[in-house]
């Protein structure tokens, strides 16, 4: 959304963060001034806020790496990793907001409760593969089958999908909908080819795939550039349609039973 | 599923964020892009003339005949089009009833456009505000009473496929149209091979609208999404590839699909009340 700046503004400067301190039961934007200097990202500004000014400031964090997805926030309004966000993209006139999760409780400064995307994928009726194709008790599969569920699989859960949701962020549907994250799990179980168990009555009735109005801010907002809406959801929804709305393939699946 | 006993943090008001980007234009666009379609589209559909050129009472001109009145099932009373599948509008057809060619087609390639997943999230926005943009604020009016496509009205949404089959006609009924604009009438009455820039015109018209069509998320459904085994079928993988190739640029083949039927219309329509004259290249 922004663009690089030039190599003479990657010189030293210092830059005005906006950071959220509170817990659950309120807080406020803190000010903070950080000397960035080439190559840092905005978790490195939040560990120098640590080491030279609060050092009770909640964050969480761990591989620095993008590829834990612990340390999600909001950097300017928009969900994002900090360790993966240079600041070098980060508009130099401006100072830098960083705030918690929206969607999920506050524990205290940047570091919020998601555990509630736990308990949504216990709901998820497991992986039941078909029997084995061989004899020595393994499956035969090509390559091309499984392409759309490896997709899925570079999925680092940094809950930024579910952050960014609106059914979740300003409609708190928790109870109603388990988000995208959970809608991709399900399809990458769904398409698997060795799997068998049917997941489109849960996924119609309790996991309201129906509340997604395909924004498409999950597949914007994910780190790991997974097509979650055209390539999950999107092709969820048609299997429902296909299982409960449309009086055509429901007529040829009468003659036609599923295997 | 109930999430921890502790309070979320308060909802945002209408259209504020933190977002320091531009994120309203892409949203203004839509709505500026969308809303002039809808303005001149029911304007034209409502004209009920100026829709085609060419026929026998206009030797030497190429025939062409407007998207948005493709096909014509009757003709207006005093109109002869030639392309009027039953010829002019019946005697019983009521007085008080307005008629225009357009008006009994434009629904279905309309409820296409208005269904397709594309535009769905795209006038959800621009239109609805349910988000305006990503972690955007919403009218507060909606709150948890949300139901997205959940519950009447947009259920109805799921009717999707029902349009792509008609769509898939149409531009069969289109790529017709395109055929019959390399053709013109002499002054003998028979008809010869021409060719003219309207002739481009109508020719790429569907080939857009085809590029748009069969990148549909629900046909990327039905010619071998459904399937867990795309191995299955060679003729399944393949098509299978080449719809998702062009299902990534479905957004884009939106909306040039959109401008190019709204120009053809355009094109075709000047060319009728005389203000230009398509040009003949053979």
């Amino acid at each position: 959304m922004t663009t690089p700046t030039s190599p003479s503004q990657n010189a030293s400067r210092t830059v005005h963060f906006r950071v959220w301190r509170g817990n659950r039961e309120g807080g406020a934007f803190a000010n903070y001034p950080v000397t960035v200097s080439e190559g840092m990202v905005v978790l490195d500004c939040v560990h120098q806020i640590q080491a030279t000014q609060a050092p009770d400031l909640a964050c969480r964090w761990n591989c620095k790496a993008g590829k834990c997805g612990s340390c999600s926030a909001e950097i300017n309004g928009t969900p994002r990793l900090m360790c993966m966000t240079r600041m070098d993209t980060m508009p130099p006139d401006q100072s830098v907001t960083i705030e918690p999760m929206r969607s999920f409780p506050s524990i205290r400064d940047l570091v919020t409760d998601v555990s509630w995307n736990f308990r949504v994928k216990t709901k998820i009726k497991p992986f039941k593969p078909r029997k084995p194709d061989n004899a020595d008790g393994s499956w035969t599969m090509m390559q091309v089958d499984v392409d759309r569920v490896q997709e899925f699989r570079k999925c680092i859960e940094c809950f930024l999908c579910q952050d960014v949701c609106h059914v979740l962020r300003d409609h708190h549907k928790h109870d109603e909908f388990i988000g995208p994250r959970f809608l991709m799990y399900t399809a990458a179980l769904e398409m698997h080819p060795l799997d068998t168990e049917d997941r489109l009555k849960d996924l119609k009735d309790n996991d309201g795939i129906g509340y997604c109005n395909i924004t498409k801010c999950c597949t914007k907002v994910c780190p790991e550039h997974i097509g979650i809406t055209d390539n999950a959801i999107i092709p969820m929804k048609e299997r429902v349609v296909d299982e409960f709305y449309d009086p055509i393939t429901r007529l040829f699946r009468m003659f036609k039973p599923r295997n | 599923m109930t999430r921890a006993p502790l309070s979320l943090p308060q909802v945002r008001g209408f259209l504020k964020t933190e977002r320091t980007d531009r994120w309203w234009i892409a949203p203004l666009l839509v709505l500026a892009g969308f809303g002039a379609f809808i303005i001149y589209s029911t304007w034209a559909a409502f004209q009920g003339n100026n829709f085609f050129i060419g026929g026998v009472e206009q030797p030497g001109v190429q025939q062409l005949l407007s998207p948005f009145y493709s096909p014509v099932i009757w003709d207006p009373r005093g109109v002869h089009s030639g392309h009027a599948w039953l010829g002019e509008l019946p005697l019983w057809w009521p007085a008080w009833l307005i008629f225009s060619p357009a008006l009994l087609i434009l629904p279905f390639p309309g409820g296409f456009r208005f269904t397709c997943y594309y535009y769905r999230g795209a006038y959800y926005k621009a239109f609805w505000g349910d988000p305006a943009s990503c972690a955007v604020g919403e009218p507060a009016l909606r709150g948890t009473n949300y139901r997205g496509e959940e519950k009447f009205p947009l259920i109805f949404q799921n009717v999707h496929r029902y349009f792509l089959y008609v769509a898939i006609i149409f531009i069969g009924l289109l790529a017709w149209d395109g055929y019959q604009s390399l053709w013109h009438y002499n002054a003998a009455g028979q008809t010869e091979f021409g060719f003219s820039v309207g002739s481009i015109v109508l020719i790429a018209n569907p080939i857009l609208l085809g590029a748009y069509t069969f990148g549909c998320h629900c046909w990327r459904h039905l010619i071998g999404g459904k399937h867990d085994c795309l191995s299955c079928s060679k003729s399944r993988q393949s098509a299978y590839k080449q719809v998702s190739w062009l299902n990534q640029r479905h957004m884009l083949f939106a909306w040039i699909s959109l401008f190019g039927v709204a120009f053809t219309d355009i094109y075709v329509r000047l060319c009728a009340n005389g203000t230009l004259t398509d040009w003949r290249i053979l």
